[in-house]
């Protein structure tokens, strides 16, 4: 796509569908940002158009399930003392009430929770678990962050983003207990579901992509 | 080529329906609506900036402390360009950068000035995400919210306070909360 064929894509004034705002979106954000900016929203158009707000939200919450696992398996394997132990249970806490209320949420749109995942971690001592854990938080924020401007709710926008904030500031922490740079970037990634996915699937295996939205199977 | 005038129109289409009431009309004195609203968050990024530059220059931090402080401060200036050219592009005026009275006294209380913008930043940025009408200027500011949670939760470490105070769930800030907390910064 050239910049000249956005620059002569005319609005027709008209309420559009989700599918329209996505590509048109993307093509915004092309005129915007530029065209390197524009992947993300394509890729998200073209193969996912007809994605609803359950779907979205189950994708969210399998990857809250990947961080619930790790860090209740880090509490046993760990058995972390101060200040890493204040750090992983902070993190726990947190992620167990992310999936507690996106499951709350999928229910109330009428829609089934995605099934829990289960893996296991591979390790060898507590470095090893929080080269693992940013590698995961990471992971998290970039799917909030493709994910949150497909959601059609505004009010469930706001919800994700209240959980990718916080999700930024456990992969700061986290990357801080490691002695690395909080903020490698300016800017947070953001990844359409088929990174997201592709993402943390060296960690969990293919179970991540059961019940995936039908647009990438 | 108008690149500018497409994206703006594009905004403006995407914006025609069902665009939120309410919070929304709070960055008005910034600009009409998605232009107002990454207004209101560049100007919020510049006394990040000045924050950050100024405990650079203060000399209370050495080390790897004032090399966080410096990569801060040029990662929030790389807000405020990003923010700029957006605004530009969707046939905006950018607001200018304010004047600010930060001047730090001493270590911690730098720290904590630098705590507050950053979270004041935080919420601000999760406040305005209903409030967007295109999908790209709410995935712009996405790109920079979680950063902001990043820095709120490196300063807060500093300080010894907790990296979620809000617990799981971040708290939003209205625009008009937030420009009261940060009208003692600014120099009218």
């Amino acid at each position: 796509m050239t910049q000249e064929t956005a620059a002569h894509i005319e609005p027709d004034g008209q309420c559009l569908s989700r599918a329209d705002v996505i590509v048109k979106g993307a093509l915004a954000t092309g005129a915007i940002y530029g065209f390197e900016m524009i992947a993300p929203f394509v890729r998200r158009a073209l193969a996912a158009s007809g994605a609803s707000d359950v779907d979205v939200l189950n994708l969210v919450l399998k990857l809250e399930y990947v961080e619930v696992a790790l860090y209740d398996a880090a509490k046993q394997r760990l058995k972390p003392t101060g200040e890493l132990k204040r750090l992983i249970d902070t993190l726990a806490e947190d992620e167990h009430r992310h999936v507690g209320k996106l499951t709350s949420e999928i229910e109330r749109l009428g829609g089934k929770p995605a099934e829990r995942i289960s893996y296991a971690s591979s390790y060898r001592d507590a470095d090893g678990f929080l080269g693992l854990a940013i590698s995961i938080e990471e992971a998290v924020v970039a799917a909030y962050n493709g994910a949150i401007p497909t959601i059609e709710s505004k009010e469930l926008q706001a919800m994700a983003a209240s959980i990718v904030q916080v999700e930024g500031r456990h992969a700061a922490a986290v990357r801080i207990q490691r002695k690395e740079e909080p903020s490698p970037e300016a800017f947070d990634l953001a990844h359409n579901e088929v990174e997201a996915l592709n993402s943390v699937e060296r960690f969990t295996g293919p179970a991540i992509y059961e019940h995936a939205f039908q647009g990438y199977e | 080529m108008a690149l500018a005038g497409s994206g703006a129109a594009a905004a403006a289409f995407v914006g025609a329906c069902g665009s939120s009431d309410g919070e929304s009309g709070e960055t008005a004195q910034f600009g009409d609506g998605d232009t107002g609203i990454l207004n209101y968050l560049l100007m919020l990024d510049y006394m990040q900036v000045a924050i950050y530059g100024d405990l650079v220059k203060s000399g209370f931090f050495q080390g790897g402390a004032r090399e966080a402080m410096r990569k801060f401060e040029e990662e929030e200036a790389q807000h405020v360009s990003r923010l700029t050219k957006a605004v530009e592009r969707m046939g905006g005026e950018p607001t200018p950068r304010p004047r600010t009275e930060l001047q730090p006294k001493s270590r911690r209380s730098g720290l904590e000035v630098a705590s507050t913008l950053e979270s004041l930043g935080a919420a601000a940025y999760l406040g305005q995400v209903p409030n967007f009408a295109s999908t790209s200027a709410l995935a712009l500011a996405l790109s920079i919210h979680s950063v902001e949670g990043r820095h709120a939760a490196a300063i807060d470490s500093l300080l010894g306070k907790p990296i979620t105070p809000d617990g799981a769930f971040a708290e939003p800030a209205s625009a008009k909360t937030t420009l009261k907390a940060i009208k003692p910064f600014i120099v009218e």
